[in-house]
């Protein structure tokens, strides 16, 4: 599951396992927004990944949302920005718009404390 | 076909030589389209600016609305203010249920909402996900129609500015391909016409909605800024929005192309019809009546009002300064009945104070009471209350617009004029008189410690009409207009005139006791001469008779003398000789008989 998505419609994605540490695992829940295929989505959703497992690991979830097949679920998250990441948990939810190519930013965003 | 379009331009030309005129959509907003000659421009974009409150939101969210119940076109509000449930509230006060219009797929609510707070950018992004959701939402429904609520929120809500010019350019591109017409709403920025200069990217129409606020009252107006590809109204148009929606009223047009019918209407007043050469006002004309307080003016124009009431027809009574019970409790004192008339729905009353709203709005409520009630007759009273609202320049080219308008409907109006008491009583303080076609005077006349009510009329077009000031007396049947005293003590009126009228019956009252006297002296005298004269004739007659009878006895005397003699002449035998002396005689008595009866 790790890697480039050939079709990222909500797709979930995490370090470990899905049967092994569900509550740790789902500490960090985050959704990406993106619609279709285009280099942007391909470029965040590599950007995220890489965030997460060097800051995350094992203690994320990414469910990559594509707006091309689902639109309908651009308002839930009132999404306007592609492609936006979108941190469900912890609360409060915080919204990362761009290609996540700003590692600094991301981790603000994200309020991860860099080691 | 690129090709083909770049080397010869005058064919294609040649095949578009009618080129197809700008094809418009109508909002179903009233007037609008009117002022717009057809509505917004089809399958492109209108930018509605104004500041806060001016009713940018509902004018667009009316435009769907109307577009899907009336023109049978869907439509989508995408909102970035207020949630769907806060604008199906603010809307359904003007009787928009938004939730079934969602329910039948002619609308589609989408609220967009950004926090700034919870958003962070991190490298390049588009608006791909806001162009998703429109396009989702516009298949959805297969609409035609659609509303973007203060675009501008993007500006505040994205941090890179750049990112979002290019992404509405694209946006309004995208738009334009789909064929929709798009109405976007802008907050007007400080000296532009929006905030973010929108107005770049929509260059297709225009329309700015202003809040003014003179002398406390504020007035809506809208204007249309640009117009590309069409003719439109310049002016300032007055709008409002009541229970119905938003009325945008064009009427500014001014004309001198009415009808003039010959048809009469009565006044309500006999006497004043026959002042006005026995007939009346003429259909469709104006009437001013102006005077001082108290002075009879609103109960001239109940009577119009009923008499018009009372041949069926229908009238509209703009009441500024009085409500609507209290004019029929006032007009029932002096016998007008003024309430049956308001049951049977011929009469409707429109009571405001002047100071409600501003002059646009008040011509712009009374043009639309008039569309909607279709009156015959239309009173306004009074119009010189306007002045609180605006000076009398503007007052006069309101009232100039109203009585184009009136007569244009063939409805004749009465506008009563308050005029102070130190100004010139001929002063119709705003300055109207020259529109108007008949103008009565009202006018208090202080003299003897009273004051009476003399009317006149100034003028009246095209009316042989008296000119004659007649006193003006309320009684508990309404108005009677009396002829007031003209004599040798000069006008007199009220109570001067019945003294004075006391006074010459008196001494009418003396010379036909004189001229009766004589006259019976003429008869005595006659009497008694002609008794004189049956007197002596009676005398006569028995004086006749007498010597008649005298003579009747002489003559038989004389013949007894004669036959006496003849008898002792035949005893004597004398001759024939002595008959001579006897003739003689006979003739004599003849004689003098005659002469008696002559």
């Amino acid at each position: 599951m790790k890697g480039t998505p050939r079709k990222p419609s909500r797709r979930s994605t995490n370090g470990h396992s899905p049967q092994e540490n569900d509550g740790e695992a789902n500490r960090w829940n985050l959704r990406l927004y993106v619609a279709g295929q285009t280099p942007r989505s391909l470029t965040a959703f590599k950007n995220l990944k890489d965030i997460c497992e060097e800051y995350l690991k094992g203690k994320y979830h990414i469910e990559v949302i594509d707006l091309m097949e689902n639109p309908t679920l651009a308002r839930g998250d009132q999404i306007l920005a592609i492609p936006t990441l979108v941190r469900k948990l912890p609360q409060p939810i915080r919204k990362i718009i761009g290609d996540l190519s700003n590692t600094e930013r991301v981790l603000v965003g994200l309020d991860i404390q860099p080691r | 076909m690129c090709l083909g379009g770049a080397f010869v331009p005058t064919n294609s030309r040649r095949l578009r030589s009618k080129p197809t005129a700008l094809e418009k959509e109508s909002t179903g907003i009233p007037g609008f389209d009117e002022i717009t000659r057809g509505g917004v421009p089809k399958g492109r974009p209108t930018l509605i600016c104004g500041s806060a409150g001016a009713g940018k939101t509902l004018f667009a969210m009316e435009f769907l609305v109307r577009g899907a119940t009336q023109f049978n076109e869907p439509g989508v509000f995408i909102s970035f203010e207020e949630s769907d449930e806060e604008l199906a509230t603010n809307v359904a006060s003007l009787n928009f249920d938004l939730h079934e219009l969602v329910a039948e797929k002619k609308l589609v609510l989408d609220y967009v909402f950004i926090e700034r707070s919870e958003i962070e950018e991190t490298g390049e992004y588009d608006l791909e996900g806001l162009f998703l959701r429109l396009d989702h939402a516009i298949t959805s429904i297969g609409a035609k129609r659609i509303v973007l609520d203060t675009l501008e929120a993007l500006f505040s809500a994205l941090p890179n500015e750049a990112i979002i010019r290019a992404e509405l350019r694209r946006l309004f591109r995208w738009l334009k391909e789909k064929g929709l017409t798009v109405v976007i709403t802008c907050e007007r920025g400080n000296g532009t016409l929006t905030r973010y200069g929108l107005e770049e990217y929509v260059a297709d129409c225009v329309i700015l909605l202003d809040h003014r606020v003179h002398n406390q009252i504020s007035t809506r107006r809208m204007r249309i800024v640009k117009y590309r590809g069409t003719s439109h109204g310049t002016n300032e148009y007055p709008f409002f929005i009541d229970e119905k929606g938003f009325s945008v009223l064009p009427i500014t047009s001014l004309s001198l192309r009415h009808k003039a019918p010959t048809e009469r209407v009565s006044s309500g007043i006999q006497r004043l019809d026959t002042m006005l050469s026995g007939e009346g006002f003429y259909r469709g004309s104006s009437i001013l009546l102006s005077g001082t307080a108290g002075t009879g003016k609103s109960t001239l124009a109940a009577h119009f009002v009923e008499a018009a009431c009372a041949r069926g027809e229908r009238a509209l009574f703009f009441a500024f300064e009085e409500s609507q019970d209290q004019i029929i409790r006032n007009m029932r004192s002096i016998g007008i009945d003024l309430e049956r008339f308001v049951k049977k729905g011929l009469l409707k009353f429109h009571n405001s104070r002047p100071s409600e709203f501003g002059l646009e709005l008040h011509l712009a409520m009374i043009h639309k009471a008039i569309t909607e009630f279709k009156p015959n007759v239309v009173v306004v009273d009074p119009i010189t209350n306007f002045l609180a609202v605006a000076d009398s320049g503007e007052t006069k080219s309101m009232l100039t617009r109203l009585i184009d308008f009136l007569k244009l409907h063939e409805i004749t109006a009465m506008f009563s004029s308050l005029t102070s008491a130190q100004s010139e009583i001929e002063d119709s303080q705003v300055g109207v008189s020259s529109l108007m076609d008949a103008w009565l005077l009202v006018k208090n006349i202080e003299s003897n410690g009273e004051r009476n009510r003399g009317l006149y009329i100034l003028k009246a077009r095209g009316i042989a009409h008296s000119n004659q000031v007649r006193e003006f007396v309320l009684t508990d049947h309404g108005i009677e207009l009396i002829d007031a005293y003209i004599g040798s003590e000069g006008v007199l009126m009220g109570t001067a005139r019945s003294s004075q009228l006391a006074r010459e019956r008196a001494a009418e009252l003396d010379r036909q006791l004189a001229t009766a006297h004589k006259e019976r002296e003429l008869r005595r005298r006659q009497d008694l001469y002609e008794a004189q004269l049956l007197a002596l004739k009676g005398q006569y007659e028995t004086e006749r008779e007498a010597i008649l009878r005298d003579l009747e006895e002489e003559k038989k005397r004389l013949e007894g003398i004669a036959a006496q003699r003849r008898e002792i002449a035949r005893l004597r035998k004398a001759d024939n000789s002595g008959n001579n002396e006897i003739k003689i005689q006979e003739n004599g008595a003849k004689k003098a008989r005659k002469g008696i009866v002559r």
